[in-house]
């Protein structure tokens, strides 16, 4: 182990973690996976949508900020925590209008992924049914902000990847709503259907025109696996070494 | 009026050097001159201070006080805060609403559609006027209370609300809206000239740490006339802790924030008083702002300083005007500036808020004042290494910069001698509601509740809001226990409730307050908040089902846990005291057999609202 090693404990497995990593990613390289929506590689961490909450040395903080640190000891996957997940994705169901047999993200959604990963078939919480506005200006891109789950990817990706600020967000508390750069619009702002932004929503929320239903339904991303998989088998693989 | 006027803007931003982290100040500026921030006026800020377009409209649309909408010459912004709702308020806003003729949020009207109807009679508020309703303004002990505009108008009453708005319509353009909405004005510096408000201080118990008469500087003279680091060590012998509520020891923060690397280093002043039912921030700074510049003068003595900052609500912008003098004053006389000791050099400058609860979260403030959204920030890095412009910065509390003062005119010795064994020091309470006397009370820490309601008068008590919403309602059994961080921990607000009030309609509105304040960062707190209202609203109701007790404690608990910072944290208490300490108070507003048959849903009401919605006649339920 070198000195830019770290050892931590997450669910009692002993992994190593180079020191400068969050608890999320150092999960991910030793095969663990820890839910997560708001968290996208390549993009700064923003720790909103809380579904990656742990306890780490018995605190809740959220895995994708929470830098490891020597001798930590993480939960993730324990009673109590599943509960607030399930709860946290059942509130951002209630807080949206998501019809998930129209939509045509259905099966490569990673909310409804997530969703059913932890056995939710309906929500328990009432629905908000609140008004959410979609903006079809832009000749590539379509606005659903019904399915959308103010995870900010779209934000961070256009800033930070694109080099834009194409997005960001209105109002606060209940009312926030994702907002474009332009009073008259996304036609009005410098996005591309090939921007980084576009591709980063991890709902039905961002779409590109003219390309639905490419993949039929049941056979696309997680009709196959359950979202994580990809990460669990590495695991798999590691533990037949 | 907002006409958006390109020229006004490029000139506000010009002033503020283009410096996008004076976003804030920016469009502040632009709405107070045009009454609003319209679209034109966004792209213009955006282009000028070369910011993404939808950050300008974030801000904009963040805080309260800013719009996006034409506001009218003239905002009147009712409070809707418990106390004030208990004092009366519903009928002041409803006589507004009918002397004005506009509704509340409705957009602009001229005042005249309320001729003859509210008693007004005919003419036009001239540049329009908008009617709004605000979270509490901290004039809980003179509710109720509005701002019209800036101008704080208190103990209205519908025919106080109806002379306001025909004083608006005969006002002549340029008449001060101060002198005009007054009819005399408060005690103490509430009438120096350039305050002149019918605010009262309403000091009822003046202890000897904050509110005793402070005329010398000495505290300044003595701290100066030791090390920096001895500065450090006497406030830790002082065992002074925070006085917003948190408590964290002021000389340990301190500390940090000195040995923290960093060219250049902050000390904040959180003038943010939001937490209702709070006010005690409003009558220190009218009345002892001398003692808290000179507290931070000193702390900024201690951790390097170079540079104040007081994050004044918005609120209170009545008070801008009077604080910026004082500190004029100090320059001149030589407590600001160059060579205050040894080589130290300090200015402070105000800053203002724009109404937003949640920027009196120490990190959401300091990012208010680098012109962004008030969302708070991670923690770690914790501001004292990486804090305003990524400097170390030290943010404390009104309240504590005035100990800090003391401590070095008196000694610590002597500042902890005062209180109880783990809590130093007085406490300036701010008392509202049932009670003879509201007002403010400095008492030593370590007193009992009990002993508190009886100074204030408070006879037929159901039960105290300590420390605010984000405290406790405490039922009278718990009456005998002490107010102090081991105990009874608060930030200074109590508020009292009689027999005859519905505390489960006031835990609703509390909630209520915490849904409007939210930032909406993360998902617990900008969406569970709603969620414990429309249960405990069912339960007020009286459709409660048993089981909603657990759902509300499930609901509570993750949003205790999950939630990024103490607005979260906290904001299921109304809920969980409730819970705790009035569980008779549920158990009997929900019915023991529901004729809902626990799916909360009452036919007969709903088909009566269905008949009203629809305009049809009123459907008679046959049972």
């Amino acid at each position: 182990m070198s000195s830019h090693e770290v050892t931590l404990f997450i669910d009692g497995k002993e992994i190593q973690a180079n020191k400068d990593v969050t608890v999320l990613e150092a999960a991910e390289e030793n095969g663990i996976y820890i839910p997560r929506l708001c968290w996208l590689k390549g993009l700064s961490p923003f720790g909103a949508c809380r579904v990656c909450l742990v306890r780490a040395n018995g605190r809740p903080q959220p895995a994708c900020t929470q830098r490891v640190m020597d001798g930590m000891v993480v939960d993730n996957d324990t009673e109590e925590l599943r509960g607030i997940r399930r709860n946290i994705i059942d509130m951002i169901f209630v807080e949206g209008n998501h019809f998930c047999m129209f939509c045509e993200k259905s099966g490569n959604c990673e909310l409804q992924a997530m969703a059913y990963r932890h056995g939710i078939t309906a929500p328990k919480y009432p629905f908000l049914f609140p008004q959410k506005a979609v903006d079809a200006s832009h000749p590539d891109v379509l606005i659903d902000r019904n399915r959308c789950i103010l995870c900010s990817r779209c934000v961070r990706a256009s800033k930070e990847q694109d080099g834009k600020g194409v997005f960001g967000f209105t109002g606060r508390s209940i009312d926030k709503r994702l907002a474009v750069s332009s009073g008259e619009g996304l036609a009005g702002t410098t996005l591309d259907v090939d921007d980084e932004a576009v591709s980063a929503c991890p709902v039905g929320c961002l779409m590109k025109k003219r390309v639905g239903y490419a993949i039929p339904v049941g056979e696309r991303r997680y009709d196959q696996e359950p979202i994580g998989s990809d990460i669990e088998s590495v695991a798999a693989n590691k533990g037949g070494e | 009026m907002c006409v958006s006027n390109e020229a006004a803007v490029r000139e506000v931003c010009e002033r503020f050097d283009h410096d996008r982290t004076r976003l804030l100040d920016v469009v502040r500026e632009v709405d107070e001159r045009l009454r609003c921030v319209d679209d034109r006026s966004m792209d213009a800020i955006a282009r000028e201070l070369k910011v993404p377009r939808a950050d300008v409209e974030g801000v904009v649309s963040f805080y309260s006080f800013l719009s996006t909408k034409d506001k009218g010459e003239i905002t009147i912004r009712v409070c809707n805060d418990v106390v004030d709702r208990m004092k009366g308020g519903d009928e002041v806003a409803a006589a507004f609403e009918q002397a004005l003729g506009v509704p509340f949020g409705g957009g602009v009207g001229r005042g005249s559609a309320g001729a003859g109807k509210g008693g007004v009679d005919g003419g036009d508020i001239e540049g329009g006027v908008s009617l709004e309703y605000t979270s509490c303004i901290g004039m809980c002990d003179q509710a109720p209370a509005a701002l019209v505009n800036d101008v704080v108008v208190t103990r209205l009453t519908p025919s106080a609300a109806r002379t306001i708005v025909r004083k608006l319509k005969d006002r002549s353009g340029s008449e001060d809206l101060r002198t005009l909405l007054a009819d005399s004005f408060g005690d103490g510096n509430n009438s120096h000239d350039l305050v002149r408000s019918m605010v009262e201080n309403s000091i009822r118990r003046a202890g000897e740490v904050v509110l005793a008469p402070y005329e010398s500087d000495a505290g300044l003279t003595n701290a100066f006339s030791s090390s920096p680091q001895e500065v450090i060590r006497v406030i830790k012998a002082s065992r002074l802790r925070g006085r917003g509520g948190a408590g964290f020891p002021a000389g340990v923060k301190w500390e940090h924030t000195r040995a923290a690397a960093g060219d250049q280093k902050y000390i904040i002043c959180n003038a943010d008083e939001g937490e209702p039912g709070t006010f005690k921030d409003r009558v220190i700074l009218t009345e002892r702002a001398h003692l808290m510049f000179d507290g931070m003068t000193i702390a900024g003595y201690a951790i390097g300083a170079t540079q104040g900052i007081v994050y004044l609500r918005a609120e209170y912008a009545y008070l801008r005007h009077f604080l910026d003098d004082v500190l004029a004053a100090r320059r001149r006389d030589g407590r600001l500036g160059s060579g205050l000791a040894d080589g130290f050099s300090f200015d402070i400058q105000i800053r203002m808020g724009a109404g937003a609860y949640v920027c009196g979260e120490e990190t959401a403030l300091i990012e208010s004042l680098e012109g962004k959204r008030g969302q708070p920030r991670f923690k770690p890095p914790f501001p004292a290494v990486k804090g305003y412009l990524g400097k170390p910065t030290c943010v404390n509390n009104v309240e504590t910069f005035c100990c800090v003062a003391r401590i070095f005119e008196k000694g610590s010795a002597w500042f902890s001698s005062i209180g109880s064994a783990g809590s130093s020091g007085t406490k300036v309470l701010s008392i509202s509601g049932d009670c003879h006397r509201p007002g403010i009370y400095e008492v030593p820490f370590g007193v009992s509740l009990r002993d508190v309601l009886a100074l204030c008068g408070a006879t037929d008590v159901a039960a105290v809001q300590v420390g605010g919403p984000s405290g406790r309602m405490v039922p009278p059994a718990d009456f005998d226990r002490t107010l102090c961080y081991d105990d009874l921990a608060t930030g200074g607000a109590l508020i009292v409730f009689n027999q005859g009030r519905d505390l489960i309609d006031i835990a609703s509105q509390y909630l209520g307050f915490f849904i409007h304040e939210s930032c909406g960062y993360c998902t617990p707190c900008r969406v569970g908040n709603t969620l414990l209202k429309e249960r405990i609203d069912r339960i007020r109701d009286g459709h409660g089902h048993p089981s909603d007790l657990d759902y509300l404690k499930e609901l509570s608990s993750t949003i205790t846990t999950a939630s990024r910072c103490g607005l979260g944290w906290t904001s299921p208490n109304p809920v969980t005291s409730l819970i705790t300490g009035f569980p008779e108070l549920l158990e009997q507003r929900i019915p023991l057999d529901p004729s809902n048959n626990g799916t909360g849903f009452d036919l007969e009401t709903s088909l009566r609202k269905a008949g009203q919605d629809s305009g049809l006649p009123s459907y008679e339920m046959e049972v």
